[in-house]
């Protein structure tokens, strides 16, 4: 049996809210919450970046994992916002949790599903018998242009996963990834914002690749959508998700523990693995959850877990993310966020 | 002057091509008009298209969509008159054959707006760029001003205007070829995204791909064709000041009332007589404007005459049964041709569920701009 043996997760504690943004660039904030179903979201401080969430999400989840972080083999961390363009972040992230020089390391960049990624590569590191443990991370502090739609959404947080085959909470019963050249969603060398295909993120691509992904691992698991407990998709807004689930013939209860994005923002890498913590956070034992991200350019990565008896021995070890997502929060004016994100330039 | 029928037809579907470009939807509508026509040959052809160059950046698009067509040598020209294209294109087709140059001419329009980075610049140099676009403001703004101006004069409710959306949307949903072919309620239109108040998303006509052709021939050959051609019996066309801030009122649209007087007085008619149209609805206000100035209803009286169900398939006179701009879609440059297929098929007896019976005379309107050119044609059953 091979698994998540640990999990974690870590939001900041800064929030700003949809009406904000949108009375800072005149539009109507009762529009766009209805038409996007976001409220709120995160907004990481100065001294927080993709680094050090990487670290708080993995302290969360060794916790849980209850093992010696120098057993872990590999440390991969997933994000469109290292904070270098040159220099891994998996090194610093590695080195602060003890877990050096004994480890293979790499940094991943695929728009929203780096994370899924990040877990699919620490998985089969496991199941190939490389290393005992291996650490997938998603993290994120994305950037969305000022007065663009994305600025109701990006926002900051990641979640962290201890594959291993010994203390397992979630075994993966199957994994499928599904991969084109869509060109939805860009940023390139020296900009400091991404680009869109508008309309064309939509069908084409989130949906295409989501939908794609979830029937395929599914029919190869021999499921249908009323044999799984829980499904948690990639949340780049509250609509997108609910969509998704209701094409694959989830009901939205299915979708509701993961559904954080109204909240959170998205956290891009981050995203659909802290949907999955947070659905962890409340299965019970023998459930099965089903998690497909998706990463622009475009590509979604699918698993289907089925929880074990220890979820109920670890979940209390560390903060749950609705706790931290209710719990002490911070809001902030725009010119605030402006100055946390950086957006002011001189 | 001959007299001109047009004796083929074809539209692609309205909506979003990702895996087509601005070339396929062009071929797939013109082929389809050709065979329509059972014309083996065309002498020439006018393609309606406001920004080939902005949108996909293709221009020289006579020769480029001749050459696809497999009709390189014969004569063909782009028309552009921003989202009256289209209806500009029918008229340099009809003045062509009318005057006895060509005998087939294809005339063509569309639009390949999806694969734009930016349509709202794109479609903004339709307006004034020094007084009006460098000063922020958009073709949704441009419209909101003329409803807020309107509404305070005549009395038009928020409501009446939203019924403008929930008609065309049940026409649309009656027309295979419509991007949205879905019914709305007031409600979805009241609850819809505020874009320019008082004008919500659902007001507005979407961003969409689209082609369509008609294929023109004189009177006295069209029976060789077709034993059902549709005569067009009057073309008018008219401008006003680009600049909306430069109209005495910019609660009427003079251009369109100038066009639809030279069709009526061409085709000997009034407005009375008139069966059905198809009328430019880029925003919901412009359809309540546009009764009017066509001499539907008396000036100011257009929300209750949509209110009544006048306009209604059933109704006195039904207005956009393709679902007209807002719901079967608005490739700019396409708008034009589409609304004379609708036509056409109309009075040919072919539109299917959305057949207006007994239909003998209908009448396009066209339009560029917030209302600077307009294009009316009518036309009969021959």
């Amino acid at each position: 049996m091979i698994g998540i043996c640990g999990y974690g997760s870590y939001l900041p504690r800064f929030r700003i809210k949809v009406d904000t943004i949108a009375k800072q660039w005149g539009m109507d904030p009762e529009s766009i919450k209805k038409g996007l179903l976001l409220y709120e979201k995160t907004v990481p401080n100065l001294d927080e970046d993709t680094i050090t969430i990487a670290v708080e999400s993995a302290k969360n989840a060794l916790k849980r994992a209850g093992i010696n972080p120098a057993e872990i083999g590999s440390v991969y961390v997933g994000s469109e916002s290292h904070p270098y363009v040159v220099k891994p972040t998996g090194t610093v992230v590695a080195e602060a949790l003890g877990i050096t020089p004994d480890v293979h390391i790499a940094d991943f960049e695929f728009a929203c599903k780096a994370g899924t990624e990040a877990m699919f590569v620490a998985y089969s590191q496991v199941k190939a018998g490389v290393c005992k443990y291996a650490l997938a991370i998603g993290a994120d502090t994305s950037q969305g242009a000022p007065g663009d739609p994305l600025e109701y959404s990006a926002s900051a947080g990641g979640s962290a996963f201890i594959f291993g085959s010994e203390k397992i909470v979630a075994e993966v019963i199957e994994t499928y990834s599904f991969t084109t050249d869509t060109p939805d969603f860009w940023r390139r060398e020296h900009e400091f914002y991404p680009k869109h295909g508008g309309r064309f993120t939509g069908e084409q691509a989130y949906f295409r690749h989501i939908i794609s992904a979830g029937k395929e691992i599914m029919k190869r698991a021999g499921l249908t959508a009323k044999d799984i407990d829980y499904a948690v998709f990639h949340m780049p807004n509250g609509k997108f998700p609910q969509q998704a689930a209701k094409a694959l013939g989830f009901d939205l209860k299915q979708i509701e523990p993961g559904w954080i994005v109204p909240w959170m923002g998205n956290t891009y890498s981050g995203s659909s693995p802290t949907g999955l913590s947070a659905t962890l956070d409340i299965a019970k034992p023998g459930q099965k959850i089903m998690l497909v991200s998706f990463g622009s350019g475009a590509g979604s990565d699918a698993f289907i877990f089925r929880v074990t008896e220890r979820i109920e021995e670890v979940r209390d070890l560390a903060p749950k993310v609705r706790d931290m997502l209710d719990g002490k929060k911070i809001y902030v004016d725009y010119g605030t966020y402006a100055k946390l994100r950086g957006k002011i330039i001189v | 002057m001959r007299e001109v029928a047009i004796i083929g037809a074809g539209i692609t579907k309205f909506g979003e091509h990702w895996r087509k470009s601005l070339r396929d939807i062009f071929v797939e509508s013109a082929l389809m008009a050709i065979k329509d026509a059972g014309v083996d040959h065309i002498d020439s052809m006018y393609v309606g298209c406001m920004s080939g160059g902005l949108f996909v950046a293709q221009e020289h698009l006579g020769a480029f969509f001749a050459d696809y067509l497999g009709q390189s040598s014969i004569p063909a020209v782009r028309v552009e008159s921003a989202c009256a294209s289209g209806g500009s294109a029918l008229r340099m087709g009809f003045i062509e054959v009318a005057s006895g140059l060509s005998d087939i001419v294809l005339v063509g329009g569309v639009e390949k707006m999806t694969d734009a980075e930016d349509v709202t610049f794109a479609l903004a140099t339709a307006a004034e760029q020094e007084y009006e676009v460098f000063h922020g403001i958009t073709f949704p703004g441009l419209y909101a001003l003329i409803a807020n101006a309107y509404m305070k004069k005549y009395g038009l409710t928020r409501e009446q205007l939203a019924m403008v959306a929930v008609k065309n949307h049940k026409h649309g949903s009656l027309n295979p070829y419509a991007q949205f072919q879905s019914e709305i309620t007031i409600e979805t239109v009241l609850n819809s995204t505020l874009v320019a108040d008082p004008l919500r998303l659902m007001d507005c006509s979407p961003v969409t791909d689209g082609s369509a052709c008609v294929i023109l021939c004189p009177l006295e050959l069209a029976k060789k064709y077709t034993d059902t051609p549709v005569k067009i019996i009057g073309s008018g066309m008219a401008t006003d000041t680009i600049a909306l801030h430069s109209r005495k009122d910019i609660t009427s649209l003079r251009a369109v009332s100038l066009s639809a007087e030279r069709a009526y007085k061409m085709a000997g008619i009034k407005p009375e007589d008139v069966d059905l149209a198809e009328v430019h609805d880029c925003f919901t206000i412009a359809e309540i404007i546009i009764t009017e100035e066509l001499g539907f209803v008396e000036k100011g009286k257009g929300g209750i005459l949509v209110e009544k169900g006048e306009t209604s398939l059933g109704g006195r006179i039904p207005v956009n049964t393709s679902g007209g701009l807002k719901a079967k879609g608005h490739p700019v440059g396409a708008t034009g041709v589409a609304q004379a297929v609708e036509i056409f098929y109309q009075l040919q007896g072919r539109a299917d569920k959305r057949q207006v019976k007994n239909a003998r005379i209908g009448l396009t309107q066209n339009m560029g701009g917030s209302g600077a050119s307009s294009v009316v044609h009518i036309m009969e059953v021959a």
